[in-house]
């Protein structure tokens, strides 16, 4: 047990070996870098491995190859980065590959402002390669959510064979609190199922369109293919329009069809409240404030905070949304989640985002200006 | 001599080769067979790496590992697997369109020397797209986007990799009669080896430029480019380097830093402190000792800074937040304390400044002209106080001198911090800042 005065950056790298990550490939982007650099403090001296590529597609090309020999592979970038891991994520969907991909985000588009913080990635990260297949996205609102999530991301990871995205933000990754990480209940371990010894290895086998194939390590006793392009069950090239369907399907059910299990979120429900902010990430701390604020005034209403940005946890969504005639959605962006919102609502509820890209973060005041919650 | 146990590593499994008649990549596919059963290696622990491009097809026809990526780019995906698993041998088999697209990681591979071969199949164009041309387009070469004549300068891969550290370089033509001997050469090397080898595209660029096998060799003369072996200058390889690097390393180079709370504060409510300063006074590093002397206390913290992204010069804002609940919104929007050093601080500030309340303290160095504030202005000598002990402790001395006046935990827990987790050097310096600061109201009147 321990109190220390950590930043989100050092807390994904603890949660990462805590997962028993053994391989780390960056390279340096304000304001990820000190993810690296925590890594290449820790990694190493577990037997595992941390090197800088020569550029992000070599670092998550690394992390790739790395992953398919058996480790627990993570990469950390920000949003100019991941433009250029986006090819590369697609073959990490086709290939099947369990990868750790951290975006600290910062002020965009392009180059943006290094050191100041956003959530300008959300849809990016949702469509972020092409093909459009489904992904997962976790965010966390502070740094021991960011202990908590990186930990859970790699479960993911690992139990659905694919690459697992942390959206996080400057505001958490340099921003330093007063954490107890050891006190924080995780979940077990989970591992890549792995294929038995003795069987013929197919190494993308499934029946049920969403289950999840077994795994074996290049290096281990079984051969493994591994192929960026069309391909079936056993990793040969296809061009049968009805395998080529059923690999899709497949990509797209083991994600979809796991949604509410991959769901995380606090809610804090008021009775016979018909307000609701619905928050992700750091503005989640805003929108908890503006919550108490607006209830000591006499306003009747919830909050969801949604740790699981995708696959969208549409069924606590829509129970949220009962009842509820008006959602508030505060985002570091232009109005991105709200999209995956307005979906979800009936046609009486209003809608309202609260945004602002100024590179500062969303103050409660502001949520409840603009929320009109005065 | 080891006993042939694998008299083949190609399968048949697939049916025959995918090539065009005639084209050069069946002879450099039955080249690495022909060296891997000259070095039977166990075909688990091999792994051919290919990414796009015609040659990019021939990895399923080999019965060991395949891994097939992204157009350029299997040199990271072999270099990936390499360091993961060093007891794998990685050959990439990829063209010469990668090698363009992919020019940075053969750059860097070479130069770090990762214990991968690379077999370049070279056919001069993009075989797979209608016969474009690609870096290795010799001078005047017809293609598909050079029509009347290519006028870029070909890349001598095997000399480029070897100016970036390669320890061997081998040039070849796929007609060679002793190929499967010298891709077995590169295999057995400890380091990154790599074959450039020549050969025909009978698809396009044979047709298009009517060559025939002997001009390959004439190509080569033509273009300054020796056939051979074009260096071999071994060094260490960087995957047992590194390893042997990390293992005098030993451990983990950073402390734990716990906070062992043992003091009483008399903070009742969240309480906001701005300190700004400049670049290079310490200020985060004193903010974060100030914050864990508030953990100390019993307090939770948040520390949030602000500076440009050239470290080392213009302002240095720190948001810290004390309490005793949780803390949520981690930024300040009507601060208790405000704490200017420096004229970058002040700068960086003035637009705060002018909207503060008069429930927050404004800490000022003396020698700074304030703009009109309501806050309650306190004149402080923190540079002169910071000269008698060493000017880089500036933030140390104010934020003590803040927590003294506002009573906000012991000092001794301020003190408690820096001994805990500073060098020692340091930790002596910041503790005369604390006693400095604390004095710069002890026993003042209020």
């Amino acid at each position: 047990m321990g109190l220390e005065f950590l930043e989100g950056n050092e807390a994904i790298a603890r949660g990462a070996m805590k997962a028993n990550c053994n391989f780390f490939a960056g390279y340096p982007i304000t304001p990820a870098s000190t993810v690296f650099h925590y890594m290449l403090d820790l990694v190493p001296a577990t037997g595992g491995v941390a090197i800088q590529g020569e550029d992000e597609i070599a670092s998550i090309g690394f992390c790739l190859g790395a992953a398919m020999a058996g480790s627990k592979a993570m990469t950390a970038t920000s949003g100019p980065g991941l433009s250029l891991y986006s090819e590369n994520i697609g073959l990490a969907i086709i290939g099947e590959t369990p990868l750790v991909i951290v975006n600290v985000q910062r002020q965009g588009p392009a180059t943006g402002s290094a050191t100041k913080g956003a959530e300008g990635d959300i849809q990016f990260t949702r469509w972020c390669s092409s093909g459009g297949m489904p992904v997962i996205a976790l965010s966390p609102a502070s740094v021991e959510e960011a202990y908590e999530l990186t930990y859970v991301a790699f479960n993911l990871a690992e139990r659905f064979r694919v690459p697992v995205f942390l959206l996080t933000n400057k505001e958490i990754g340099l921003t330093r609190e007063s954490v107890d990480l050891d006190a924080i209940e995780l979940p077990p371990l989970v591992e890549r199922v792995r294929a038995e010894s003795g069987s013929e290895y197919r190494p993308h086998a499934f029946e049920q369109p969403g289950d999840v194939p077994t795994f074996s390590a290049f290096g281990d006793q079984h051969l493994a293919r591994y192929t960026t392009s069309t391909h079936d069950q056993d990793g040969y090239l296809t061009a049968s329009p009805q395998v080529t369907q059923e690999m899709i399907d497949h990509y797209t059910a083991k994600v979809n069809e796991a949604a509410d299990e991959i769901a995380l979120y606090t809610e804090d429900r008021e009775e016979g409240a018909e307000i609701l902010i619905i928050s992700y990430g750091i503005t989640s701390r805003s929108a908890a404030v503006a919550v108490r604020q607006a209830r000591a005034s006499g306003t009747c209403i919830s909050s969801l905070a949604l740790k699981t940005l995708y696959p969208v946890p549409e069924t606590i969504i829509r129970s949220a949304m009962k009842g509820v005639k008006k959602i508030i959605v505060p985002e570091m962006n232009m109005g991105q989640y709200i999209l995956d919102i307005q979906r979800l609502v009936l046609p009486e509820t209003s809608v309202i985002g609260v945004n602002k890209m100024d590179s500062t973060l969303i103050s409660p005041s502001e949520i409840l200006q603009q929320g009109d919650l005065l | 001599m080891t006993a042939i146990t694998h008299s083949t590593y190609l399968t048949d499994k697939v049916g025959p080769l995918p090539f065009c008649p005639g084209c050069g990549h069946d002879k450099v596919v039955k080249a690495l067979n022909e060296a891997l059963v000259r070095l039977q290696p166990d075909p688990t622990k091999v792994v051919i790496v290919t990414d796009i491009g015609c040659i990019g097809l021939a990895d399923r026809y080999f019965n060991t590992n395949a891994f097939h990526g992204l157009h350029g780019r299997s040199i990271t995906y072999a270099c990936g697997l390499k360091l993961a698993r060093p007891e794998l041998t990685v050959i990439v088999l990829k063209g010469d369109g990668g090698c363009g697209i992919g020019g940075t990681h053969l750059l860097n591979v070479a130069r770090r020397n990762i214990d991968i071969t690379l077999i370049v199949a070279n056919n001069f164009n993009y075989g797979m797209t209608g016969g474009q041309h690609s870096v290795t387009t010799p001078v005047e070469g017809i293609t598909a986007t050079t029509p009347i004549g290519n006028v870029e300068g070909a890349m001598d891969l095997c000399r480029t990799a070897a100016a970036a550290g390669a320890g061997w370089a081998y040039r070849a033509t796929g007609h060679d009669p002793d190929l499967g001997e010298r891709i077995a050469d590169a295999i057995r090397e400890p380091g990154f080896a790599m074959l450039d080898i020549w050969e025909m595209c009978t698809a396009y660029y044979q047709p298009r430029n009517k060559l025939k096998k002997k001009d390959l060799t004439n190509m080569m003369s033509l273009a300054n480019m020796d056939h051979g072996l074009i260096a071999h200058t071994p060094r260490p390889e960087y995957g047992v380097s590194i390893r042997k690097s990390w293992q005098s390393a030993k451990t983990s180079t950073k402390r734990r830093m716990i906070v062992k709370p043992q003091f009483k504060h008399t903070v009742t409510q969240q309480t906001g402190i701005i300190i700004a300063g400049s670049a290079g006074q310490k200020i985060r590093s004193a903010a974060s000792s100030f914050a864990q002397g508030a953990m100390f206390a019993g307090l939770k913290a948040t520390q949030k800074d602000d500076y440009p992204i050239t470290v080392m010069t213009g302002h240095s804002v720190t948001e810290i937040i004390v309490s005793p609940e949780a803390i949520d919104y981690t930024a300040i929007e009507s601060p208790d304390c405000f704490i200017i050093i420096s004229e970058d601080g002040l700068k960086k500030s003035r637009a705060r400044i002018a909207k503060l309340s008069d429930i927050c303290t404004l800490y000022v160095e003396q020698s700074l002209d304030l703009p009109e504030t309501r806050a309650k202005v306190v004149r402080l000598p923190l540079m002169q106080t910071a000269k008698k002990i060493d000017r880089l402790s500036v933030g140390t001395i104010a934020l003590a001198a803040v927590c003294t006046d506002r009573g906000l935990f012991p000092i001794e827990a301020l003190e408690a911090a820096v001994s805990a987790f500073q060098k020692q050097a340091i930790a002596e310096v910041n503790l005369m800042a604390i006693k400095a600061g604390e004095g710069l109201f002890f026993g003042i009147e209020k």
